[in-house]
């Protein structure tokens, strides 16, 4: 089980061939107060850097991209409820949907832990 | 029935009033509380006295409405209260400056307002036989015509309702353009520095959306936006001064470059006030571009008005404008151009937007204002719009950061960020502190390339005085911020309401009043 990151704040953990996706603990920072979240329905499917999510905070609306190629098996419904999920716990149970890689390869392009850190330090 | 004065979260607590007991009504002097319309409402009264309607034999087959409509009962005297008390809790262009960036919240000249009330603009109808409103016909051809000379145009559009609306109707122009050659282009352009409706408008007529960045300087990318330029790109929308106050200086190039690659430019207008007069951006190559009369035009908006905003076209974009339009006949009538009449002459129409010709009485007060400053008032409208700007912008940089204005002057508005303040500050609570000073807060958190944006537009119409007024006041709160002022967070304190939880508001909107419970049982019993 490994956890990348991409410039664009989001994460990925890989377990298998399932990609869990949600947003940094920055992302949500920057954010502010999320307010609405919009997950993709099960069976959609992106290539890697589409559309896949919406956010709303009190601040914005912000897209959240597809780190990876894949489709969709689950959507995370509990934040339609609870958007503050986002807030309180952007790495855990704030994760907006899980898909099937369809090309394991595309992780390599993405940060891990350390580099995504270092990155986040130079904004 | 119950003065709601105690319960309502949004109270101001006692401690606000700095120790002072609070008063037993809930008013404060002149500052009158005031409960929702429901709460100080009840059925037995009326500000009408009708007659009982008639026994008629129903034809609606059993869908008669049976229970109450739930319309508030008041007279006529507490009516007329209730409202006069709410708009003195509210702030106005009337009241004071209003920094909105990005609005040219300006004053509306009264005598605009006289030539709207003539009888002969203001109490006719669409469906009027054409003879009996040659005059309004010719305000509406007069007024296109100035639109076009200062922008240096071939053609314009009257009818588009409002800003969006504007840039909708270029866009639609732009597509029916390119069908008619059998071009199929996808791609819009849209750099980071234009007005967020610009991507909602693309999108909307059915185009993919690409960001193109800015330079650190605050203006269009040109390499990167040069290099995207191929076959599927339909046009580009910039906002020309753009959302940073800057003027887009390499529009020019851009506009060649866009055409050499086969697109259109499509300018966003709402910011012409600093340009009025100065500069016609058909000169810089734009085949299409909204105005905002409500902005540059002074005709009244934010709640006080409707918009107005007219595309002008290029020679290319012209015959694809949309239905109906006046037009002056050989004889010097005015005549309208509509489906039927288009045929022969306007054939390649996008079609019709409105049911009819637009906004007659924001025409009326632009095409007055445009006249009573005549070409040379409307350039120093610009010039002086950006003086003003200017004027706040160097007198608060020793305060508050002001990330472009390094790079020269800016236009019509300051643009200022967030960083310096003191730890855990932000951009709202400069906001929100500013109201407890008497001032409309500016735009915030817009534009987006900046963060904690604070965008400050002052207008032509604001004295030395009054800017002056303002910057003391921005600088009193910028300088709390920066020390660290926790009452800020807190701010506005003397506000007829406390902050808003805009979290709370969001996540859990009540929508709808709903009678208390109480209140409820009491009307079953």
């Amino acid at each position: 089980m490994s956890r990348y990151f991409t410039e664009e704040h989001e994460w990925v953990e890989v377990e298998g061939d399932i990609a869990t996706v949600g947003i940094t603990e920055y992302a949500q920072q920057q954010l502010g107060d999320v307010v609405f979240v919009d997950v993709p329905a099960e069976g959609k499917q992106f290539d890697k850097g589409d559309e896949a999510a919406v956010v709303e905070s009190v601040k914005a609306a912000s897209d959240v991209y597809s780190p990876v190629s894949g489709t969709i098996v689950e959507g995370n419904d509990v934040l339609a409820d609870e958007p503050a999920l986002v807030n309180t716990d952007p790495e855990g149970d704030g994760w907006f949907f899980k898909l099937e890689l369809s090309d394991a390869s595309e992780l390599e392009g993405l940060m891990d832990e350390g580099a995504y850190k270092k990155y986040v330090k130079g904004l | 029935m119950s003065m709601n004065n105690q319960g309502r979260p949004t109270r101001q607590s006692v401690d606000d009033a700095g120790g002072v007991q609070q008063t037993s009504t809930g008013n404060r002097a002149l500052m009158l509380e005031e409960a929702l319309i429901f709460e100080i409402s009840d059925s037995t009264r009326t500000g009408v006295d009708l007659m009982d309607a008639p026994k008629v034999a129903s034809r609606l087959g059993g869908l008669e409405r049976k229970a109450a409509i739930g319309l508030p009962g008041l007279s006529e005297q507490e009516t007329v209260r209730h409202y006069t008390r709410l708009s003195r809790q509210n702030y106005a262009i009337d009241l004071g400056l209003f920094p909105l960036g990005s609005c040219t919240m300006k004053h509306n000249p009264r005598l605009n307002e006289k030539m709207a009330r003539l009888p002969g603009f203001a109490d006719i109808h669409p469906l009027q036989p054409i003879h009996t409103v040659q005059g309004a016909l010719a305000v509406i051809d007069e007024l296109g015509e100035w639109l076009i000379k200062l922008t240096g145009m071939a053609g314009v559009a009257m009818s588009p309702k409002a800003g969006a609306h504007g840039e909708l109707c270029g866009i639609l122009a732009i597509r029916s353009a390119l069908e008619a050659r059998g071009d199929k282009r996808s791609v819009i352009l849209v750099p980071e520095s234009a007005h967020g409706t610009n991507p909602a408008t693309a999108a909307f007529v059915g185009y993919q959306v690409e960001d193109i960045p800015a330079n650190p300087d605050g203006r269009i990318n040109l390499e990167a936006l040069i290099a995207r330029l191929g076959p599927d790109v339909a046009g580009v929308m910039i906002t020309n001064p753009n959302t940073c106050g800057l003027f887009e200086r390499d529009l020019k190039t851009i506009s060649d470059a866009v055409h050499e690659a086969g697109g259109f430019v499509y300018c966003d207008g709402a910011n012409f006030n600093a340009v009025v007069g100065k500069v016609r951006p058909g000169d810089l190559g734009v085949d299409a571009m909204h105005i905002n009369l409500h902005k540059t035009f002074s005709t009244p908006h934010g709640g006080g008005g409707p918009g107005s905003g007219p595309v002008v076209f290029s020679e290319a974009l012209a015959p694809f404008a949309p239905l109906p339009f006046v037009e002056r006949m050989d004889d010097g009538r005015l005549a309208l151009i509509e489906e039927e009449s288009a045929e022969d002459h306007h054939a390649s129409s996008f079609g019709r937007m409105v049911a009819f010709h637009g906004q007659m009485g924001m025409f009326t007060r632009a095409l007055a204002y445009i006249l009573s400053h005549g070409a040379d008032g409307l350039k120093q409208v610009a010039e002086d719009a950006v003086l003003n700007a200017n004027y706040i912008l160097r007198s608060l940089e020793d305060v508050l950061d002001a990330p472009f204005a390094g790079a020269g002057p800016c236009m019509h508005e300051a643009l200022f960020s967030d960083a310096g303040l003191a730890d855990g500050f932000s951009t709202i609570d400069i906001a929100k502190g500013l109201i407890d000073e008497g001032f409309h807060p500016m735009t915030v958190y817009f534009p987006l390339v900046v963060h904690g944006a604070m965008l400050v537009e002052p207008t032509e119409t604001e004295s030395k005085a009054a800017l002056d007024q303002f910057i003391g006041a921005l600088r009193s709160v910028a300088e709390r911020a920066k020390a660290g002022d926790a009452s800020l967070h807190s701010a506005p304190h003397f506000a007829p309401r406390r902050r808003l939880d805009e979290t709370l508001a969001a996540r859990k909107p009540v929508l709808v009043w709903t009678e208390p419970a109480a209140e409820q049982a009491e009307a079953a019993e």
